[in-house]
């Protein structure tokens, strides 16, 4: 299995490095032909406006037909950003993969920023949970399992391929919610094999 | 319990900002300008260096107003000068709600011997450095972000390229070094032996560093990202040039891109005149700024 970390700014060796310490390869993808060469795609944390302007059209656009074809994706902060339909109360232009609402910088600015201990739900508990300028998800649709709370928002999701989470794993040595995500990527590919 | 201002959330933020560019900015349309193409954050301040550096006279803190009002411009995070060992000035910024101060040489030094105790701070510091012993002493005072001093206002790369590769040099001898010969480096560096050792144990400086200090075109931000800076600050490099929006964007795409010349080629076609010059040798050294607060 490799597993593609979006390149384009941001969190990126901090995921590739949680991977590692799980012993699963990973790559850096900065452009869309980088996508085919591996079976799930992380979206890292950094900032959400420069990179869907960094991601061109064609970019945005082939990442949300992957998306739709079962291809797994986990986005962390900006990378959750980037993955919700809605973003500030207006319909996402980025990849809209996940039925969520989120709302940017909810947690307030960077001297708001904070540790917290939470549990997850069908991961484990206490998690040590790294907040930066975090969105929160102030709405999910029916088929969007919310996994983790902070302060009555909804701070962790899932909707069948795509997980998405307000705060930073990769910034921690507790690699519990990559393990869960590459086990994601492994239902995958069997679910996938079993209907061809 | 909700715990801020950790230094986890602190060098976070300053993880999240990488392979990014950090753009100085001294009104809220330029702010906003440096927003819409792509920078990760902005710099407020009251004059770009090289207007300081043309002006002369006492560089200070920008204006409250100021800094509220490009606050309020943008979404992404923004930054804030304060003259280097003015805590009452980091004090006012961490009040005004900016998201990370720069302690920086750019602006006139406040106190002659001492930086501030960056460890009284919610609010994180970045700071600029030569050598690895100025990062080490940096992040000692509690700094959770470095970035290349290079020679602010110059457009001229030569000084940010100097001190990346004595860094660079001093982190391999500090890897390389058996144990025992650790603690007479820490002298010679004149690195706290702590951070030495922190550095063995990440096999890197354990924060992000950024390059600054002179950056003008799409291509020094290419080769800073080739030499191993985390991203860039560009400071008088885009609106001291003569298409702005443009070159922003093009120095955002060439920090991404580094590795591709292919890209930088294409990016770097049509941009107009970047920033006038300055010749380093042609600066008289006391109004070097780089030798500011060691």
């Amino acid at each position: 299995m490799r597993v593609g970390v979006l390149g384009l700014q941001g969190a990126v060796r901090e995921h590739a490095a949680s991977l590692s310490r799980l012993d699963i390869e990973s790559c850096v993808v900065k452009r869309p032909e980088e996508l085919d060469g591996v079976d799930g795609l992380i979206l890292p944390g950094g900032e959400s406006t420069t990179m869907s302007l960094l991601a061109d059209g064609d970019f945005l656009g082939r990442l949300r037909a992957k998306a739709e074809t079962g291809y797994p994706m986990f986005g962390t902060c900006a990378g959750m950003i980037l993955l919700a339909r809605e973003v500030d109360g207006r319909p996402s232009e980025a990849i809209g993969a996940i039925d969520i609402a989120v709302e940017r910088n909810a947690s307030g600015r960077q001297v708001d920023s904070f540790e917290a201990t939470l549990d997850v739900e069908g991961i484990g508990d206490l998690f040590r949970a790294i907040f930066i300028r975090a969105p929160y998800i102030v709405r999910s649709g029916p088929d969007v399992t919310p996994m983790a709370w902070y302060d009555g928002s909804a701070v962790m999701a899932r909707e069948r391929n795509v997980l998405v989470c307000s705060f930073h794993p990769e910034l921690t040595d507790d690699v519990r919610i990559h393990r869960y995500f590459v086990d994601m990527i492994e239902e995958g590919s069997q679910g996938r094999r079993l209907e061809g | 319990m909700a715990e801020k201002g950790t230094y986890r959330v602190k060098s976070g933020l300053a993880e999240m900002l990488k392979g990014g560019v950090i753009m100085d900015v001294t009104t809220a349309d330029q702010a906003r300008i440096a927003e819409a193409a792509g920078a990760v954050a902005v710099m407020a301040l009251e004059r770009v260096p090289a207007d300081i550096r043309a002006q002369g006279g006492v560089a200070r803190m920008a204006d409250p107003t100021k800094v509220k009002e490009i606050l309020g411009a943008v979404s992404i995070p923004v930054m804030a000068k304060v003259r280097i060992g003015h805590f009452a000035e980091a004090q006012v910024l961490q009040e005004l709600g900016v998201d990370y101060i720069d302690e920086s040489e750019v602006l006139t030094p406040a106190d002659p011997a001492y930086h501030v105790n960056k460890w009284d701070f919610t609010v994180p510091f970045v700071c600029g450095a030569r050598n690895l012993g100025e990062a080490c002493r940096r992040l000692a005072e509690g700094a959770a972000m470095i970035r290349t001093k290079g020679e602010p206002g110059t457009g001229n790369v030569i000084e940010a390229v100097r001190h990346m590769r004595l860094m660079n040099e001093q982190i391999r001898a500090v890897l390389a070094a058996p144990a025992e010969e650790l603690m007479t480096m820490a002298k010679e560096l004149g690195a706290p032996y702590q951070m030495l050792l922190a550095i063995r144990d990440s096999g890197r400086l354990p924060v992000v560093n950024f390059a600054a200090g002179g950056i003008a075109t799409p291509a020094d931000a290419a080769m800073m990202m080739q030499l191993g800076c985390d991203g860039i600050f560009v400071g008088s490099g885009v609106f001291k040039s003569t298409d702005p929006e443009n070159r922003a964007s093009a120095i955002v795409r060439a920090t991404t891109h580094y590795d591709d010349p292919k890209i930088i080629a294409e990016v770097s076609s049509g941009l107009g005149e970047a920033m006038s010059g300055i010749v380093i040798e042609e600066i008289p050294e006391h109004e070097l700024m780089q030798t500011r607060g060691t």
